[in-house]
This record gives structure tokens, sequence and C-alpha cells, in this order.
């Protein structure tokens, strides 16, 4: 890609050209690799250079365009910037996104986290070296279908013509390992891992490796449940898909859409139990992707969504801000109708619980460690979920796996039957969590 | 037009090629068979190069309000070098002679290979002559008899007033519609060099209605594949009423028990059923994997005798359809089952390179960021000789899955799909109206229970994601019975 100060200029003196006064442009530039294994052969390597970029126009009746672009030369910005401004005499007409007051704010600290790039070989060597010692963890393991080593820079950036630019660069490391077993008379059984980091030498190998195997043998030995009501036990990666799929409590501009289980009354009002906090957190430490501006330039920050139960805050794009008197908070993303998305949930306990509970003394309790097909699963506006899920009846602490099965309800009731928050965080990739305990969920069994 | 003759060169041919930068024509088959001619004299087996321009909008109404209109136009290429079994896949947005050298460099290098030292032999690559399907097909000027954005505009305007006049308790209503025109060009070490042009859209509903604490959300989605006028002919009216009607049905539904039961499965979209519980474990991806356990099925009995179905690309306008796949095939048909016995799977390149199975046309990806994959096109289950009556007569007690959502499959063959609309079945009649129902089972178990097929063969559009990414396809069936099948509720 072109360096931003070429895109800039580009864009400026394509834009007068064109008598375009007002524009604002966000993009990307990404360069990756990754590989595959199969049996201690490669299966297949992958590596990828593009760029992308949206602009946004505003013409002389104060209406909005936008067009997205992989071209990112001059003649590609050229006809970016006039599709947008051809589409701008179809744009709204009221509530008309401006840009963002914050857009030339200062940005958290950002060191540039870029790392260079290890040869294929050397991802390629160290990711048949991880099947391998995956395969040897236990007989039954008879192949780790799903695995990938895979290495990203990203570069992006926002400027706008009234003088904003801001842009910033990270490096990604990650590795995904999902074990298939077989045994005579079994039936198959599947876990896997995923670690992210900044760089392969940073990248927890071993600590993806061992929780892989454990997970794997932790399902050989396999039941029906009954089907019935559970106490059940979200772990960190379970109960942030479950808030995640349900974002549009959160998100302002899903609220403005009546697309949401909340409304902007909802605001200060009790939606969970007192012992659940939630933040979105972009400039988490543990947030390996955190980035400091949004897709409109805002600076992005900590925002508490829910304290001590009470639903206190939305995520807003400049827009959703101004029509809820609100304040930004660096969720955006750049689009011909500007989105509202969270960037790394936090949750975390609120007030003490009556009692503490454990899984090693636990009796008939459903342990979920990871939820499945929440894109077919989930009624995101209707507020309820009927899921399969891995996971393990506890009984008198003792874990056995669960065959198949599906754990169904409503978040806002599982919201309010929280009854205990475990206070081990645990990092997931998508955000930090503990463990969180729910009363009185529908389990479907046999 | 003849390929250049490249055979041993003193250096490293430094031509500097003229292609048309805005149509994938005959002037690509110079660089390209030079950049096939450096991958094979490197020490690759195969090489490909797919070229790929987009020019995609979408257009969304929101109430009575056009509150998004999106083009996005993209241009891009893939390299895939195979070096025996294995290979690699590098993708850049630089369709430069420069560009496309620069990422067959390092496919090469990932493989362990280098472009060829002066004074090294140079295989001639001695491309097909354009099999240009945008020509033979009058494809041309798809994207300009497309709607306007005007057009589109007022269409989906008038669509959600429609929408209004039919539906209640509308909390809000959404009308949505895209065009996605492709131009891609294939070619290959073996020879291929093929363009084909295809545009696909789609437009549909998303209601959602309240009462209280009551809430129902119902979407519908209907696609073309080669009508440039689709949305002009878009009869809103049909699919406002249904969508309405199924909204206000569902708003006060109880939900459902859960437990085992019979389950009849209307036509259309509910061969998303056959799509996940077995579609996806007869492409050769998941034999490479060894994720499914039909992998040596072939000529066995994997389904009820009852049960025939096909993948193909041909049918007329329908959504999966493609004159060629993404390696540069032309459509086929595919029997897949035939009176429950496995009769072919569905192979990509690799696919078939790795399996040996034979290619059936199925490689495809989402765009030059994929290599391509054995995938789905059109995809159904063959309709049978029961009327629709007689499968539900057949039922004591038992449940109607009217309308499906979306579904997966995992690792070990077990499905999952979501029912947005259902109904009680007793004693042979539909009662009462049921939601959040979950469908889930074991693929080697539910083939053996679809007993009953009517004679109602319907097919719907939908979105397939997998390994290459987001492609169109056709699900379909007639109404059909499954015997047994575990249903997640409350």
């Amino acid at each position: 890609m072109p360096k931003i100060d070429d895109i800039a200029s580009y864009a400026k003196d394509t834009a007068h050209k064109l008598g375009i006064k007002k524009y604002d442009i966000y993009g990307s530039a990404i360069d990756e690799t990754s590989v595959q294994v199969d049996q201690g052969e490669p299966q297949q390597m992958k590596a990828s250079q593009r760029s992308s970029v949206t602009v946004r126009v505003w013409n002389d009746e104060h209406s909005v365009g936008v067009t997205s672009t992989t071209d990112v030369d001059p003649i590609g910005l050229e006809l970016a910037l006039k599709t947008a401004h051809e589409a701008s005499f179809f744009g709204v007409k009221e509530n008309v996104p401006e840009f963002s007051p914050e857009a030339t704010d200062p940005t958290a600290p950002h060191a540039e986290a870029k790392n260079p790039q290890a040869p294929v070989s050397k991802l390629l060597e160290t990711l048949v070296e991880a099947e391998k010692e995956l395969l040897a963890a236990h007989p039954a393991i008879k192949g780790v279908p799903y695995n990938g080593l895979a290495q990203r820079d990203i570069d992006r950036f926002y400027l706008n013509s009234e003088g904003a630019v801001r842009n910033e660069g990270h490096s990604f490391a990650s590795l995904y390992l999902y074990t298939k077993t077989e045994e005579e008379g079994r039936k198959p059984r599947s876990a896997g891992a995923f670690r992210v980091s900044h760089g392969l030498d940073e990248l927890d190998i071993n600590g993806c490796l061992k929780e892989a195997a454990e997970k794997t043998i932790s399902h050989l030995n396999y039941d029906k449940v009954k089907t019935g009501k559970y106490r059940v036990v979200f772990s960190p990666e379970a109960i942030l898909s479950l808030i995640g799929a349900f974002s549009n409590l959160f998100n302002a501009q899903s609220i403005l859409d009546n697309q949401s289980l909340s409304t902007p009354e909802s605001l200060g009002t009790q939606i969970a139990s007192p012992l659940l906090c939630l933040c979105d957190d972009a400039l988490h430490p543990e947030n390996v992707g955190a980035e400091t501006f949004d897709g409109e330039g805002t600076p992005t920050r900590r925002v508490a969504l829910i304290t001590n139960g009470v639903l206190s805050g939305f995520l807003h794009s400049s827009g959703t801000a101004k029509r809820l008197n609100a304040q930004p908070t660096g969720h955006a993303n750049m689009g011909s109708k500007i989105t509202v998305s969270p960037h790394f949930y936090h949750i975390f306990a609120g007030e003490s619980a009556e009692q503490d509970y454990s899984l090693d003394t636990a009796d008939n309790v459903i342990l979920i460690d990871d939820l499945s097909a929440l894109h077919a699963g989930v009624q995101a506006t209707q507020g309820s979920f009927s899921l399969p899920f891995d996971g393990w009846l506890v009984q008198n602490g003792k874990r056995t796996s669960v065959e198949s099965a599906t754990v169904a309800g409503d978040i806002r009731e599982v919201l309010k039957s929280v009854i205990y928050v475990e206070k081990e965080l645990e990092f997931t990739g998508s955000g930090v969590a503990p463990r969180v305990w729910v009363d009185e969920l529908s389990i479907t069994g046999e | 037009m003849q390929s250049p003759i490249l055979l041993i060169s003193k250096e490293l041919p430094r031509l500097t090629y003229q292609s048309t930068p805005d149509r994938f024509d005959e002037t690509w088959e110079a660089p390209l068979s030079t950049l096939l001619g450096w991958g094979r004299a490197a020490g690759a087996d195969f090489i490909e190069f797919f070229l790929e321009r987009v020019n995609y909008i979408s257009c969304m109404a929101e109430d009575d309000a056009i509150t998004s209109i999106s083009p996005r136009l993209s241009t891009g290429a893939g390299v895939r070098v195979f070096r025996g079994k294995a290979d690699c896949y590098v993708s850049t947005n630089d369709l430069s002679f420069n560009g496309l050298k620069a990422a067959l460099e390092k496919g090469l290098s990932i493989m362990g290979l280098q472009l060829p030292a002066p004074n090294s032999y140079v295989p001639e690559i001695n491309l097909e002559l354009l099999r240009d399907y945008a020509v033979k097909k009058g494809k041309e000027s798809w994207l300009a008899d497309c709607s306007s954005m005007r057009e589109m505009g007022d269409v989906l305007l008038a669509a959600n007033g429609e929408l209004a006049t039919q539906a209640q308790f509308v909390q809000s209503r959404r009308a949505v519609y895209f065009r996605d025109w492709q131009e891609v060009l294939v070619a290959s070490s073996d020879g291929t060099f093929a363009r084909d042009i295809r545009l696909s859209q789609s437009v549909g509903y998303s209601l959602l209605c309240a009462d209280g604490a009551q809430r129902s959300s119902i979407n519908k989605r209907v696609g073309s594949t080669s009508e440039p006028g689709f949305l002009r002919t878009w009869n809103y009216g049909k699919d406002a009423e249904e969508v309405a009607d199924s909204a206000s049905k569902m708003l006060y539904a109880d939900y459902v028990e859960s437990g085992n039961y019979p389950v009849v499965m209307a036509n259309e979209f509910g061969g998303v059923i056959f799509h996940e519980a077995c579609g996806h474990l007869l492409e050769t991806t998941q034999i490479e994997r060894k994720t499914t356990p039909f992998a040596d099925k072939k000529g066995e009995k994997i389904a009820h005798e009852n049960l025939t179905a096909w993948d193909e690309g041909l049918t007329s306008d329908a959504f999966g359809t493609i004159d060629m796949d993404d390696e540069g095939m032309p459509a086929q048909r595919t029997l897949l089952i035939e009176n429950g016995i496995l009769k072919n799977f569905i192979a990509d390149r690799a696919g078939s390179v790795r399996t040996g199975n034979p290619r059936t046309g199925s490689g495809r990806r989402q765009g030059y960021t994929y290599a391509a994959a054995s995938r789905m096109r059109n995809t159904y289950i063959a309709p049978g000789d029961y009327s629709v009556e007689e499968l539900f007569a057949s039922i004591d007690k038992g449940i109607y899955c009217k309308k499906m959502g979306g579904g997966s499959v995992g690792a070990t063959g077990q499905f999952n799909f979501a029912v947005d609309e259902a109904y009680l079945i007793e004693n042979g009649k539909l009662t009462k109206p049921l939601k959040g129902a979950t469908l889930i089972g074991e693929a080697t178990e539910i083939m053996n229970k679809i007993s009953m097929c009517s004679n109602d063969l319907g097919l719907a559009a939908g979105f397939c994601g997998s390994v290459s990414g987001s492609v169109y396809v056709t699900v379909g069936q007639p109404h059909i019975k499954v015997d047994s099948i575990t249903v997640g509720g409350r």
C-alpha cells in the first residue's frame, strides 16, 4: 500500500479536481502468512498482501456517500471518490454523519508493536512439531484435522479533509490445534485450543498443546446427559461467546434501529445479577490487537457496560453519541451506515457472593467449555438461544464428558440468574473473563 | 492468439506486457503463460493464476428511509503452486506483471523453489484459446443492465412500504438488496485459460415484531444469478405477505419442549438439513482432513433407500449455478446419492490430487484471497412419490419445521440447525406454533431416518461459509419426513 502521506496527497488532489470539499478515508493493509500440516507434511501454506480503503464524501447538499476499494493508487482512489460522490445523492437526509469531534484528540500511547515475520520454513517446523507432540499425547488421538499457525502484520489509518491523520501498526501470531480421536466402538471426539500473541517468539505453543491434549483426553470418557434444568458453569470462552452474541444489548446503533434488547431508557436499570460487571476495553493490556482509534478516528477507551448488574453504558459511534446525548466511545466502523461493535470484553466479579462455589466439590453441574453454532442458534433480537456445546457433567467434583447436548435459554434470564463469578481471570483472545455460574438452564440430552 | 515461444532462454525475459487494464481478455495470455512457464521451470508441478475484479453494491431500506448504499470495487489475484500433494496460495492486490511475478516468486519460495536462473530451460505453456463464457453467453452487458442506485432505492422503499401494510406489531422492518458482479480469469499450467462473468443478486426482508415481552423475527430472501433485471421484477407483495404471516404466527408461539420427535421438514430452505448433515461431509476437503464418516463408503448404502440427492451447477438462474468453477472447469451435474447408495464426492483440484476422486467442477472460493476448495453448488434431495399430506398423516405427535435458520456440522459429524418457524403436529394435523427449536444429530444416523420424500421439490438461495470463504449456494428438497431427531428447546 502507498504511504499514508501519499494517499492523503492523492485524495486531496483528486477531491479538489472533482469539486469534493469534505471527505474522510479509513484504510488498512495486511501482510499475512499461514501454514497447515497433516501428519507431518505441509498441507497448505498461504500468503497474502492486500490493502483496502473506504472513502466517504459529503456533497454540496450535505448528504454522504461511501465506497470501498482495494485499488489504492491514484486511479483507484479517483474512481472510489467519484462513486462515493454519486452514491452521496442517495444518502440519508436525517442524522447525517459528521466527522468525529474527537478525530484530532490525542489517542492512548501506542508502542509500534511490529515484529519481523518468521520464514515459512520456521512456521512449518513449529507446527509439524506441535502436531507430532499432540498425536503422541494419547493413543486415541489419530489426527489434528484443524490446525494452523499464522502471522499477520496490520497497518491501519484514518484521515479527513480537515487535517486529521492517524495511523498505527500491529503484528500477531496465532496457533490453533483441534484434534480428532478414534477408538474401537467409541464415537469420535474432538477438542482444541487457541493462542495469540504479538509474535511467534512470544506464542505459548506449549500451553496450547497442553490444553488441546488435556481437553481431548477429558472427552474420551463420555456419556449422555439427561434432559432437564441444571446449574451451569460457563468457561471464560463460553461466557464471552454468549455475551458477544447478544452485544446488541450495549450497541447504541442497534438501539436506535430498534434491533436491540435495550432501549435508551434501559440505561441505569438492573439487567444482571449484582455479582456481575462487564467492560469493553480496547486498551486492555491483554488485548493483542489493541486499536487506539476507531473507523472514524475517535480514540478508543475503556467503557463500563454493566456495573454490579446495572446497565451503565453503551458502545457509541460519533453519530449515535450525538443522537443519544453521549460521548463517542471509539467503537465505530466506517461504512455507508456507520456500525458499532465491541473491541475486547472484560468480565469480572461485582458485589460479593453470599457463597463461594468450586467445581472440585460441585455436584450435578454442567461445565460448558465451548459453545457452537452461534450464527444459527442465537436469536439476537429475541434474546433466546439454543446452542450445542462441548462440556462435562460434574458429579461430586468428577467430570464426565457430555456426548451431545444443547443449552437453551434467554440471555436476560441468564444475566439475572448468575449466582457466582469466579475470581481467576483467563485471557481468551476475544476478551478476559472468569468462569461464571448460572442457575436453572435447560439442557437437552437424552 | 498464439502463446509467445519461450524455449531455452538466455536470461529471463524482461518483457513489458500491456494487458487490458479493465477487462480480462486475450491480452492476458502472454504475461500469464510466461509466468506459468517460469513456475514450471522452477520445479512446481502445477501453477494456477486466478484473477478477479468485483463491482459490488448493497442497499438497505429501514422503515421508510434508505439508510445505506455501499459500493465496493475490488481487484486482485491469487497464484497457487503445487509441489507433489502440497500446495501454497499467495494473493495480492497488484495485477501488474511485476505484482503477479512477485506473488509467484513468494509462492515458489514458500515451496522451497525459486525463479529459474538465466539459461534455464523454461517450458512453453500453451494456453487454450480463451474459453470466454462471458462472451459466449452474452454477459458483457449484465452490469449495465442492472438496477441503478435510484431504482434500488425506489424498489426497496416500495417493498418496505408494502411490508408495513401487511405486518402488525412491527418493531423494525428492513428490505435489503445486493448485487455482486464478478469477472474472473483462470490460467493454469495444464493449459486452462477461461474467463467468466458472474452476477449474483439477492433481495429480501428482515422483520422484527414485538408485543410486550413477546418477540418474533422472520427473514426471507430470494436470489438470482442470471437476470440483470431481477430487482425490478421482484414480487415483493407475495414475500411481504409470507413474512408478515410467519411473524404474526410466531409472535405468541410457545417454546418447544425438548425431546426426540418425528419431524416433517418443509421444502426449499428445509434442504439445509441435507446441506449440513451430509453435503459438507461429501466434500473432498473433509476426506483430506479425515473428518467425514463417509470417506470409505463410496458404493455403499449411507442413507434410506428412498433418498436420492444431487449437487450441480446447471439449474437455470439458481443461486449456486456457475458456468465454470474457480479452477476453470465447466459446471457439472454430480449424482451424490442414488436410492441411498453413495455415488460421488464433491471434488476440487487439490481434493482430487489428494484423495483420488475425480474433479466435479466444484472448486469454489469467495474471492481472490482464498484458494479454491471443494464446495457445494445447487444441492438438493430429489423428489419422491408421496404427497405432503401423506407425510403429515404418518405422524401422531411430531414437529413441522416450516422455516429453517442456519446450521453447521462439526469435526465429528455432529450437525445442528435452528428452526425459525415450527408447528406441533398432532394426529396428522398442524396445531400450535412453536419457537426456539434446534435440531441436532449425527450425519450417519439421520440420513437413514429420512424415510419419506414428497413430490414438491423446491429450491432456495443460501450462503455457505467454509474453508474458501462464503459462496452462493442453493439448498433444496421436497417435504421430507425424518423418523426421529433430537430437538433442543426449553
